[in-house]
């Protein structure tokens, strides 16, 4: 991946930003959205403002379009775009700057693109009412699209937002947004949404067109892979501030601030673990297929979820899963859990057939085998006290009913809560906590294998970190083997021992965490590593 | 998105605080309203026809076979109130199960529960309740059965789409993996999570079974004398709209108010159970 | 897409189907056909005469093929009281029903569609909870009451009596749209402001395209396609008001035919209207399905 160094510091800035501050309404956690909140871009630069969900970050970006809801009023401060002081308020001048002086792209491309029309139509709109004769039009548009590299740009032109693939959408996104050249591009977690791969050749995409145009790019995101990627400048942010900021070489080789520690930290994968003498396995599985059939007779869709997929897990050790979305990582998780019946192939757990259990042994086995899913929100049911949810299980399985409430108390201690909380609901934890109430709950039964699916991709980096830890610390105390599911390369190598590459249903590579990072055997393999931002950087690093 | 949520229950608008009133006086009225008259609601009198409200003895006037009129709609109120309630309720509980269970079984049961569904919503109910009344004779339970039929299509549609969505939560894979049974994580997890929606669907479905009851005693189809409802006092009334308002009028307007209050009342509800569904956004 | 329609094109015949089946099935097993549909105080041999001109001497599966037949035949039966076809009862109040409904439908169209509009971009002000509260008034009101509100104000003070075949179409119209008005107003209200919120109305705005532009050329259209359906749903409420406001306005429509025939058990008549209720129904709801394929391309290309 090329990085064009950027950015000319001793021109006037483009962009300067001086003591912003952005109010919310009355009732929030804290007073205003962001408070005195300074920085500039110069021409051609890359700024990245980087922070965790709720940190402020892409208010700022909204402020700078002018475009913040009237509930988030601007409390002081102001933005000036070159000789300009821009309007501190939804005002009609900002109608002939967005998209000409500057422009913005968005996280979920396909979401803004209007469904209902030709994308090739919507650029054209951009064109006309900024006043391009309409002669021009359609070419400029095939031009541009010629540029972000989208293949076939007629039928592209033609098509509606749901036909492209998330890829291709945000290249239209970013087709439309550069479509007259404008000087400032600002980009909120554009490339969040991607698959690794697609991120990837996006990021890349970016750094090319800046180069070729010296237009200079807001680039807001929480992720410090992808600042590695891109960024000439770093802002961190933090509960609405600036906690650092600085040049991107300096603040991630020696972040200042702590928080900018943990957050870089959390963004770097650890060492593997070592491998250990290989005993009988507690899982294996051979040769699943799984097909799923939708929708009415004559509107039958058929997904090939899972195809001819083996693997074998030894007790107390780790196997991650690593695929894109639609891989069918997820899927084969299912299977494992017998939540799904799989059509072909066998599962045994320690060494018996568990394909077709059915009744009471499915609920025996159940007791041994147990899920931690991805959104900590929807895991946990709304009505029940955590204290109820995590003792159902034991209950379920005849444990006395105190005992098990007791159990539950001494479990939430375990996993770093408190047994004060116990009888507190769902939705008075944070994520991070959730995902550790799910954990005891699964805990609660003490299985034997545990199948994390995508347990901490809803999280922000730093709760990840933690997480990762108390499945760690966890599987030291209690010795269960972990099958974990996840698209993030970074979270596999800390967490597993050995990994399996899934694509399209089938597995491409496995082996032992370690040789697959360093000797990829496999070409998809080999692009998700060279496509995961930060990691070759990291790894450099690590054998420099 | 780095928006910060805010959310803080609103307090209860005066048009929700007057609609309770309503209801709660319609109630008691329904109720208690027959003692505040010295006459019985079939007690026909020949020479108080036709009186006008503010009479002697008659404070809402009499009708034209000198019936109070105040006794009748405390009586006609009674009638509705119990067709209303009993008839939401046989809708509620029918649509309601017929819905979870499509959802929990699919496959053929699901097919036949959504073509029941797709061939009621292509009849209108009044048009079935005149249907089956042209060939059976009317009596209140059958009249009572059909006003059940009301509306519960709708619930069995809006169940069977809530309890398909809470199935695919994650607290149920969760539950489902610890070993629960169906019946535990449908009785336990599935069914406290989608109360809410019959319960809004409810308060929706109430002012429309009493405008459908009033309906089609208006036209002569539903409460048959010497039992009367809200409609049928009104159709009585009818054809001396002209000369005698306060026939029609008076339980016109207490119908009218008891459908407003339930509808806002409901609306409130909805706001305050489900703030996806809420009409702000 | 063929997919699309073919599913959607079976699903109404099976429906059809069904209601068809439920019909028969409860004319047969509602006491003894021949003497319901037979006049009233028949002797006994005429009753006979009926029931072996209808086949009830036949089994079962035959008495269902000769009926299914006789409908695709165009055979509905003879009213027992004038002793028509109950098709041509029928087609004589056809006209009257049709501009009563249409009108009605028009005016809640245009009526409810604009105030939700209206509600939508004056979100939170007064105007909105105006809107709000007029849409809860028109669905609490029953029309049997507006109907006779009307008629009396027509009366006292304009000294114009509103009902009959020959009084003007209006206010019966107004009667039965006033409900399905308010419902598209709240409706269309909430879908515009569900779209103007929308991810890609934001980027539109951040591309630098003008409010108006934005909301009539995106919004909008955005907006119609959850309306289509409501308008499909409506019917149903349509044809039901109908029933009572004909009543109401002594309009010479199919509703009033249909409560005669129910009040002098006239069985055939009221055994067609409800199949062609049915029918119509149906119908509406497979060209609201189709229509989706022309305003929806999420639907058309797949």
């Amino acid at each position: 991946m090329t990085k064009t160094p950027g950015g000319d510091a001793s021109a006037p800035p483009l962009l300067s930003v001086n003591g912003l501050g952005i109010g919310l309404p009355p009732g929030g956690d804290r007073a205003e959205a962001v408070t005195d909140i300074s920085f500039q871009i110069h021409p051609g630069e890359t700024l990245c403002l980087v922070g965790e969900s709720g940190s402020g970050k892409s208010v700022i970006g909204q402020a700078i379009l002018g475009m913040l809801p009237r509930a988030l009023p601007v409390t002081g401060g102001s933005i000036r775009l070159q000789d300009k002081v821009l309007p501190s308020q939804r005002d009609a001048a900002y109608q002939a700057l967005r998209s000409v002086r500057m422009a913005m792209i968005f996280q979920d491309a396909g979401a803004s693109l209007n469904p209902v029309k030709r994308v090739g139509r919507q650029l054209e709109e951009i064109l006309k009412v900024h006043g391009v004769p309409a002669a021009e039009r359609r070419d400029r548009v095939l031009d541009m699209f010629e540029a972000v590299r989208l293949p076939d740009p007629a039928r592209i032109f033609a098509a509606y937002p749901h036909q492209l693939s998330g890829g291709q959408a945000q290249r239209v996104v970013i087709a439309g947004a550069l479509l007259l050249k404008p000087a400032l591009l600002v980009a909120d977690e554009p490339t969040t949404a991607l698959d690794v791969t697609t991120q990837a050749e996006i990021l890349d995409l970016i750094a090319a067109l800046k180069a070729d145009t010296g237009a200079s790019v807001l680039f807001i995101t929480h992720d410090f892979g992808v600042v590695a990627e891109i960024a000439d400048r770093v802002a961190v942010m933090k509960d609405g501030r600036i906690v650092e900021a600085g040049r991107a070489g300096d603040v991630l080789d020696r972040p200042q601030h702590p928080y900018t520690q943990r957050l870089i930290a959390a963004s770097r994968p650890t060492g593997a673990k070592p491998s250990r003498a290989e005993e009988a396995p507690i899982l294996e599985a051979d040769g699943l297929h799984l097909t799923y059939r939708s929708g009415p007779i004559f509107n039958r869709r058929v997904t090939q979820a899972v195809r001819d997929v083996s693997l074998s897990l030894a007790p107390g050790r780790t196997l991650a899963v690593v695929g894109e979305s639609g891989s069918g990582k997820s899927s084969l998780a299912r299977c494992l859990l017998r939540l799904e019946e799989v059509e072909r192939g066998t599962i045994r757990f320690k060494g018996a057939d568990i394909t077709h259990l059915a009744g009471r042994d499915l609920q025996r086995l159940r007791k041994s085998v147990q899920v931690v899913l991805q959104d900590p929100y929807s895991a946990l049911n709304p009505r029940q006290t955590i204290r109820s949810a995590i003792a159902e299980g034991p209950i379920i399985h005849g444990m006395p009913v105190a005992e098990a409430r007791r159990k539950a108390e001494d479990l939430l201690e375990l996993t770093g809560l408190t047994a004060q909380s116990a009888d507190r609901y769902p939705h008075e934890f944070s994520g991070g906590q959730r995902q550790r109430i799910c954990i005891a709950r699964a805990l609660a039964l003490e299985p034997e294998l545990l199948i994390a699916d995508e347990a901490v991709s809803a999280l922000d980096v730093s709760i990840q970190a933690q997480i990762l830890d108390l499945f760690r610390d966890m599987q030291a105390r209690f010795g269960f083997a972990m099958v974990f599911i996840t698209h993030d390369l970074r979270v596999a190598r800390a967490i597993s021992d050995d990994i399996l590459v899934m694509q399209q249903g089938r597995v491409v590579e496995s082996g032992a965490t370690g040789q697959v990072f360093d000797r990829p055997a496999h070409a998809y393999t080999r692009a998700l590593l060279a496509a995961a931002p930060g990691l070759g950087l990291a790894m450099e690093e690590g054998a420099a | 998105m780095s928006g910060v949520a805010t959310y803080r229950p609103s307090p209860m608008p005066w048009s929700v605080r007057l609609s309770l009133v309503f209801i709660a006086a319609f109630v008691l009225f329904a109720l208690f309203g027959q003692f505040l008259s010295p006459h019985e609601f079939r007690a026909t009198s020949m020479f108080d026809r036709l009186l006008p409200p503010g009479s002697p003895e008659y404070l809402l006037g009499t009708d034209a076979r000198g019936r109070d009129v105040l006794v009748r709609l405390a009586v006609g109120a009674q009638i509705t109130l119990i067709v209303a309630i009993a008839g939401t309720l046989i809708g509620a509980i029918l649509g309601s199960l017929l819905g979870i269970l499509a959802a929990a079984r699919r496959g053929p049961t699901e097919a036949v529960i959504v073509a029941a569904i797709d061939v009621q919503a292509s009849l209108p109910i009044i048009v079935v309740a005149l249907f089956v009344l042209a060939m059976f004779d009317n009596s209140f339970v059958l009249f009572l059965l059909l006003i059940g039929l009301n509306g519960w299509e709708v619930y069995a549609r809006l169940m069977r789409g809530a309890t398909l969505s809470a199935k695919e939560h994650g607290y149920v894979t969760a539950v489902r993996a610890l070993g629960a049974s169906p019946m535990r994580i449908y009785l336990r997890h599935v069914l406290p999570n989608i109360l809410n929606v019959a319960l809004v669907q409810f308060t929706v479905n109430l002012p429309l079974t009493v405008l459908l009851e009033t309906a089609l005693s208006f036209l002569g189809l539903g409460v048959q004398p010497p039992l009367t409802s809200l409609g049928q006092i009104m159709s009585e009334g009818r054809d001396r709209l002209l000369t005698a308002w306060w026939l029609t009028l008076f339980p016109g307007a207490i119908i009218f108010l008891l459908a407003l209050s339930v509808s806002l009342t409901g609306d409130w509800l909805r706001d305050r159970l489900d703030p996806t569904l809420r009409s702000e956004r | 897409m063929t997919g699309y329609i073919l599913s959607r094109v079976l699903r109404a015949i099976i429906t059809l189907l069904i209601t068809v089946s439920l019909v028969f099935i409860f004319i047969r097993f509602s006491g003894d056909p021949a003497a319901a549909l037979a006049p009233p105080d028949a002797p006994q041999e005429v009753i006979d005469q009926y029931a072996r001109a209808m086949g009830l001497d036949q089994p079962l599966w035959q008495q269902y093929t000769s009926y299914i037949g006789g409908l695709f035949r165009g055979e509905f039966g003879y009213s027992i009281h004038t002793g028509r076809p109950v098709e041509a009862l029928f087609l004589d109040r056809l006209p009257y029903t049709l501009h009563l409904g249409l009108t009605a439908l028009s005016i809640a169209l245009v009526l409810g569609i604009a105030l939700g509009a209206i509600a939508a971009i004056n979100r939170g002000r007064l105007l909105d909870r105006a809107v709000m509260g007029f849409s809860v008034f028109a669905f609490a009101m029953p029309n049997f009451l507006f109907g006779l509100c009307l008629i009396l104000i027509g009366a006292l003070v304009f000294q114009v009596f509103l009902a009959g075949a020959s009084a003007n179409v209006l206010f019966p119209a107004l009667t039965l749209g006033l409900a399905a008005m308010g419902s598209f107003a709240r409706f269309a209200r909430s879908s515009l402001l569900e779209t103007i919120n929308a991810p890609f109305m934001r980027a539109a705005e951040a591309r630098g395209i003008p409010f108006a532009r934005r909301l009539i050329l995106h919004a909008a259209p955005n907006a119609a396609i959850p309306l289509v359906t409501l308008v499909g749903l409506s019917l149903g409420a349509l044809i039901a008001g109908s029933v009572v406001t004909e009543q109401v306005f002594a309009w010479p429509g199919v509703g009033q035919l249909l409560v005669r025939s129910v009040a002098t058990r006239d069985i055939a008549t009221v055994q067609f209207l409800v199949l062609a209720v049915a029918f119509t129904m149906i119908m509406a709801n497979l060209i609201v399905d189709l229509l989706y394929l022309v305003i929806d391309p999420r639907i058309r290309v797949k």
